[in-house]
């Protein structure tokens, strides 16, 4: 069940020049969301821009004695939605409909990594929070182009995660990709069984695909198309996957986001 | 005073006149967890083939001024899984389904329509002739006026479901086409489908969708959807459903005005799944502010001259 809330801006905190967390005052939405899903949120009260742009719920927000009070969303500015979202001001009010898409499945595996590049640490952060409910070990291998690309980390840090930074120009952790530290970690796992999850520009999510499959771990993916409505009316945000015997297309939003990596037909998925 | 919403369309009843549009509400289902879409006065379903059709590769959409571009090639997963898979949840929410028949060929739209006429649960045909994204079928006999004709006749002798053409707005003369099918025995017709429509990326300079063109809906082609709407009305006696753009009660109203029977809402639904309730709402309160009993009365009521 999804509902639509005028949801009132609490606070939007400027991360950098690009990223940006507004968080949302929406009990009712907060406290049917699960780890993984969206929101669709409409940035204008107008036709310009007419539709609504798929987020991430990035943190529920809760109360003093733990009652959700709201839903957060990490944006970077990238065109004309997300730049309203970037400028938006505490006592704005905007449309969230949601919660939206299917949820991280939950996983039994001794061992759970998180692999994020950028803007996709949005889905990790809930699913960090009831991972550790459950004081399973996991790791969050977070990978920026800079320094200030990364953000957040030391929440996981609280949660219990290992962390495992990566900087493409070695401001911060290890310079290169965030691939690099995780294959050598997956060589170094031993009979560790573990459950990857990935969340990131397209050419990571496949590396970690591949990765997952020739290590014979399980692999998630949260995918990030284009989206018309989040409610599987339009059928815009198609990704082509090949669990029949031709490959065919189904819905990101409803089938996913969060799909099972060895389904998706990387070649097939745009960006 | 109560008021009378109801609409008739041939031997089809519609218990308010606002519709889910084609291709923009699933096959219904998908909504039905949150809201209440035996309500809704019908549900148009995605278009449909005889077989399942992969559609076109994405991206199918793009965002353009107070509207968008679609082009979705019609994924679609048949008639027959459509009777099987969702037609029997549909009956059990009762909705009022009217199927959108796609064919290549005139007796794919027979077939198609045969089909919906032996299952149980169909209220309608809504014959798409007007599809602007695929390259063989709709669009062909929605453009030439003796196949709009030859098609509309085909499959008014394999049906005796309320048979509603949708007529495509890329054409010179809509009304003339809104002819031709009433020539042909349908029971309405439907206008307007997608304008033909383009949108480049300029530092690429390819064009943003990857099927080239694709269909303008939403909100910038209201005004050129109630002109033919207007049109057609002063040309035809069967009723129109009309769209294009609809966002708002008013919208409704005005294409009401214009001459429709009754309307269906796509992009919008996009935008606003809730917007049912607030479209039935402000007619229901405008009826009440202008004394109108029955929405009927409505229908084709624009003021001519001073
Ligand atoms: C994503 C999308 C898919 C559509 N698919 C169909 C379809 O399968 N069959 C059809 O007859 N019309 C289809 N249409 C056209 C709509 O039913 C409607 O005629 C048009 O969008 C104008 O109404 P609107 O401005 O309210 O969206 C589609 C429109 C959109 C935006």
């Amino acid at each position: 069940m999804a509902i639509d809330v005028l949801a009132e801006i609490l606070t939007n905190r400027a991360l950098s020049a690009d990223y940006n967390v507004v968080e949302f005052a929406a009990p009712d939405l907060a406290r049917l969301a699960e780890p993984g899903q969206f929101v669709m949120v409409k940035t204008s009260l107008g036709n310009d821009p007419l539709l609504r742009r798929p987020f991430s719920i990035f943190e529920i927000l809760r109360d003093a004695t733990g009652q959700p009070r709201g839903v957060s969303i990490l944006n970077k500015r990238v065109g004309v939605g997300t730049n309203l979202i970037y400028s938006t001001k505490p006592g704005d009010r905007l449309n969230v409909l949601g919660p939206l898409g299917q949820p991280w499945p939950r996983q039994t595996a001794d061992e759970h990594w998180m692999v994020a590049g950028g803007v996709g640490l949005a889905p990790f952060v809930t699913l960090a929070e009831t991972l550790a409910k459950t004081n399973a070990r996991m790791r969050l291998f977070y990978g920026g182009r800079s320094a200030s690309d990364l953000y957040y980390a030391s929440l996981f840090e609280t949660l219990g995660a290992t962390l495992v930074l990566t900087t493409e120009d070695g401001s911060q952790g290890e310079k290169g990709r965030v691939t690099a530290p995780l294959e050598r970690a997956l060589s170094a796992r031993g009979t560790t069984n573990v459950t990857l999850y990935t969340c990131g520009p397209t050419p990571m999510m496949r590396a970690v695909a591949t990765l997952g499959a020739a290590h014979h771990c399980q692999t998630f993916v949260s995918l990030e198309q284009v989206m018309g409505c989040g409610m599987g009316g339009c059928y815009s945000c198609v990704v082509q996957v090949n669990d029949h015997a031709t490959p065919h297309f189904v819905r990101s939003c409803i089938e996913g986001p969060v799909f099972d990596a060895s389904r998706i037909i990387w070649d097939a998925l745009v960006h | 005073m109560a008021r009378d919403l109801s609409v008739q369309i041939g031997s089809l009843s519609l218990k308010n006149p606002i519709i889910a549009a084609s291709g923009c509400f699933g096959y219904g289902l998908e909504y039905a967890g949150s809201l209440d879409i035996g309500a809704l006065g019908g549900v148009a379903s995605k278009g449909l083939f005889l077989n399942a059709r992969e559609g076109h590769a994405p991206p199918r959409i793009v965002e353009t001024p107070s509207g968008m571009l679609n082009a979705i090639g019609l994924q679609g997963i048949g008639v027959h899984r459509y009777i099987s898979e969702k037609l029997p949840e549909l009956r059990r929410l009762g909705v009022t389904n009217i199927v959108n028949v796609c064919g290549t060929t005139i007796d794919e739209y027979c077939e198609v329509s045969r089909a919906l006429t032996d299952a149980e649960g169909v209220h309608a045909i809504e014959l798409n002739i007007s599809c602007p994204n695929i390259k063989e079928g709709g669009i062909q006999f929605g453009c030439i006026q003796e196949s709009t004709y030859a098609v509309v006749s085909a499959v008014r002798k394999a049906t005796t479901l309320p048979l509603i053409p949708k007529l495509t707005p890329n054409v010179t003369d809509v009304a003339s086409f809104a002819r031709q099918c009433e020539d042909a025995g349908a029971d309405g017709v439907s206008l307007v489908n997608t304008f033909l429509a383009m949108a480049i990326d300029i530092e690429t300079r390819r064009p943003k969708l990857t099927n080239g063109m694709g269909g303008l809906s939403g909100p910038a082609i209201r005004p050129i959807a109630v002109r033919m709407v207007y049109e057609c009305a002063q040309a035809v006696k069967i009723p129109i459903i009309g769209m294009g753009g609809i966002t708002c009660a008013e919208d409704v109203i005005e294409f009401i005005i214009a001459g429709a029977a009754a309307v269906q809402v796509g992009t919008a639904n996009f935008v606003d799944p809730f917007v049912w309730n607030k479209l039935i709402d402000g007619l229901t309160s405008y009826m009440e502010r202008h004394d109108i009993a029955r929405i009927t009365d409505l229908t084709n009521t624009m003021t001519k001259g001073k």
